[in-house]
């Protein structure tokens, strides 16, 4: 395990690894929880939660690093491409709120096990003239109604749904790419090696609603959490922003939710202009963004460099 | 089957390339099988490692190998010109360079497609397309083009050679049984009878017409693959019509350049005369004039309206930092070069007019790598990332060599093919037309010898 852990793009230490090998027994013991991905331990929340391991230790960890292991709600492949009766999933990114904590991104790595080089939620510094003010837009799949990307999959791989949720399938994917060049939003990655695991995601099975184990030679992105939706629950996103950036909910309930306030979508649209991404491209986002005004916190710039990529990793 | 005296001479001339093998040949094959065999290597790593091992990344995901794919699919038009179209005018010139031509169409559309399959990242799941095809997306169309275009020039190449293998059948050849026993069965009988040969002209003219609307189709279909996204640089309606443009105008140039060979290696300049090449060479001219128009009005007007997505792109093509000079290189190679070559009667040479298609071909090459990266550089949301590899594309030794190993494959085809059918059909001198006008320079390459 060690070895595997030493691989490059891992970062570990001593420490790290003890830490994982008493979690690992912890999953083994109660099989309901799973640790998190490799960055985790840089995290801390402060909160510990108590965890028994296989050989009866009681342990404290940090409450940050405890996902469940095997989500229960997410459809098999066949199923996943009808979507969820009655709904129509849309969501709104409130931009005047957002100061770059990169949790939304954590908890997106972290939940979805990404662990290689890829990120399914980026955060965009948008500054489009020199005369504008710059701003921060996080940018999950915009899962377009008129999506450019399952037009041109050649095997269907790539799919619309009836509650308006773009999936792919890891297991149909050629691998042909062609998705990636046509999304005009940057949003897919390729698995471009063998994807490395963490332990407890082995032999997790597949759905297109989980997005993971990831498969090398194939293409993944963001899913918006269709088994968190299935539960009636909140994508991963959009329970860890600390500001309240992001909304998810259903246009056909016109409601949408933050976690923290439940509000008019309509309302929400009018009261503060929302727009969409590219909305001369056609294609129709079910990601709503509202602009970056009377903002609750100043832009503070931010290198983006290698290291702090590093850790979003 | 009754030779006449001018096909029995043309016969004798190239019975020796099919009797022996030879040393030179030897040595060719091995020098190409070794760069197959380092692309062989290639593959293997990529396949054990995955994509990694090449320079694509997120956001450039295509390269070398769709480059490549263009490239050959674009030389493979050589037949479509010169037998489809030649063959409807009747020009009568085209018939000692028509098996060259088609030559060169069946084995790039045989290459241009494996680098469709070395790009894919899941060879495994190839059935995928057609288990669960997609009829909206350009690559379902791509497939089945590709695939109709290859059944047709192959039967195009092979009702040109079933009266030629009749002929290899029926000299007592110096050759083995096996080799025999081949030409007996792909001769399918043929005895020139007045109904067999009443067939052959009919299925040749139906097919002649079919190959260039087939022609046309399948690199139209092609170039929609980047026209039907969003994407600056590719979104564009000309496209169409400008690589099928482009495709005829290489494969032109390859086909000139392969006449110079054989002619050179087989000492065939009785009947690849300098007036085939004078003639191409016009063809070529016309075809690079058209070229540069689509070229010039594609540029033109991306720049003139100056979109910001668009000018992202074009500052990348027109910058002589990033890509300008290599633009350039494939305006002066590929447009002017040509037609100034072949437009002053002092370089209206074979030679010249080769050393012009040389040039030309490699701009082509380099024009599909011109439209392809820089677009893929160019995304429409900034591009973020720390990762240098992830922002600017730049090809790998495995994708190197796995191009050089498709050129190599290339070759090899050509050459080993060679030894199977004469390069010049002799059949096609039947009859009337009287073919062997000896030149002055040919004159010395007059005799024959074994390759």
């Amino acid at each position: 395990m060690e070895e595997e852990l030493n691989k490059p793009g891992i970062k570990t230490n001593r420490k790290d690894f003890l830490k994982k090998g008493l979690f690992a027994g912890s999953v083994l013991a109660t099989g309901a929880v799973g640790i998190s991905s490799l960055t985790s331990c840089s995290n801390n929340s402060g909160k510990k939660i108590k965890v028994l391991t296989a050989d009866g230790k009681l342990v404290e960890v940090d409450s940050n690093v405890i996902i469940e292991a095997h989500p229960c709600c997410a459809a098999p492949a066949k199923e996943s491409r009808k979507g969820i009766p009655g709904k129509k999933f849309v969501m709104v990114i409130d931009l005047s709120r957002c100061k770059h904590a990169l949790k939304c991104q954590d908890a997106c790595q972290r939940y979805h096990h990404l662990s290689g080089m890829n990120v399914w939620l980026k955060v965009f510094k948008m500054h489009d003239a020199e005369t504008m003010a710059p701003y921060w837009m996080p940018k999950p799949c915009l899962h377009c109604d008129k999506p450019p990307c399952v037009k041109v999959c050649p095997v269907s791989a790539t799919y619309k749904r009836d509650d308006g949720i773009v999936l792919v399938d890891n297991d149909r994917c050629i691998g042909c790419r062609f998705c990636m060049a046509a999304c005009p939003y940057s949003t897919r990655s390729f698995n471009w090696e063998e994807p490395q695991y963490l332990s407890e995601t082995k032999g997790a099975v597949y759905s297109p609603e989980l997005g993971f184990p990831q498969k090398k030679g194939t293409v993944e992105k963001c899913d918006f959490c269709p088994d968190m939706l299935r539960q009636g629950k909140l994508p991963h996103c959009v329970t860890a922003c600390p500001n309240g950036v992001f909304y998810m909910g259903d246009l056909n309930e016109d409601s949408v939710s933050n976690g923290a306030e439940t509000v008019r979508f309509s309302q929400l649209m009018k009261d503060k202009g929302g727009y969409r991404l590219n909305e001369i491209l056609g294609t129709e986002p079910s990601v709503y963004y509202l602009p970056p005004v009377n903002r609750l916190f100043p832009f503070k710039d931010v290198e983006i460099t290698k290291e702090n990529t590093e850790e979003t990793k | 089957m009754e030779l006449n005296k001018y096909q029995q001479e043309l016969f004798n001339h190239q019975r020796p390339v099919i009797e022996k093998f030879g040393a030179r040949t030897w040595k060719w094959t091995i020098f190409f099988l070794l760069w197959i065999g380092l692309g062989g290597y290639a593959l293997y790593l990529q396949i054990a490692k995955g994509h990694t091992v090449t320079g694509m990344r997120d956001n450039v995901v295509w390269g070398l190998y769709i480059a490549n794919f263009i490239f050959f699919i674009g030389i493979s038009y050589a037949g479509a010109v010169i037998s489809g179209i030649l063959h409807i005018l009747k020009v009568e010139w085209r018939k000692p360079i028509i098996r060259i031509a088609e030559m060169v169409t069946v084995i790039s559309t045989i290459i241009g497609p494996v680098f469709i399959l070395l790009c894919v990242g899941r060879l495994d799941r190839l059935h995928h397309l057609f288990l669960y095809p997609r009829l909206q997306s350009p690559i379902t169309w791509d497939v089945f083009a590709i695939g109709t275009y290859f059944t047709g020039s192959v039967i195009f190449l092979y009702l040109a050679l079933i009266k030629d293998f009749a002929i290899y059948r029926d000299a007592k050849l110096n050759i083995p049984k096996w080799q025999q026993k081949m030409y007996k069965i792909l001769a399918i009988g043929y005895r020139g009878t007045k109904g067999q040969k009443r067939h052959i002209r009919i299925s040749t003219n139906l097919l002649a017409i079919m190959i260039i609307p087939l022609a046309i189709i399948v690199h139209s279909v092609l170039s929609w693959i980047f026209g039907m996204t969003l994407r600056p640089g590719w979104h564009s309606t000309i496209f169409g019509p400008y690589f099928v443009l482009a495709a005829i105008y290489s494969g032109t140039g390859v086909l000139i350049m392969a006449m110079w060979v054989y002619r050179k290696m087989y000492k065939l300049g009785n009947y690849i005369q300098d007036k085939h090449f004078i003639y191409l060479g016009y063809i070529m001219m016309v075809l690079g004039a058209a070229y540069g128009y689509f070229t010039f009005s594609e540029y033109l007007t991306d720049w003139f309206g100056s979109e910001k997505w668009s000018n992202e792109v074009i500052d990348k093509i027109f910058n002589p930092a990033k890509y300008g000079w290599w633009f350039l290189f494939t305006n002066i190679a590929g447009i002017l070069l040509p037609i100034f070559i072949v437009a002053f009667p002092k370089t209206r040479k074979p030679g010249w007019i080769t050393i012009a298609s040389f040039f030309m071909v490699i701009a082509l090459w380099v024009k599909r790598y011109l439209i392809i990266v820089p677009t893929l550089e160019s995304p429409l949301l900034p591009m973020q990332d720390t990762r240098t590899e992830y922002v600017k594309y730049s090809a790998t030794w495995v994708e190197w060599a796995l191009t050089f190993a498709g050129i190599a494959t290339f070759f090899l085809f050509f050459t080993l093919l060679s030894k199977f059918v004469t390069i010049i059909p002799i059949s096609e001198f039947g009859g009337k037309e009287k073919p062997v006008v000896t030149t002055k320079d040919s004159a010395e390459e007059n005799e024959i010898a074994p390759a």
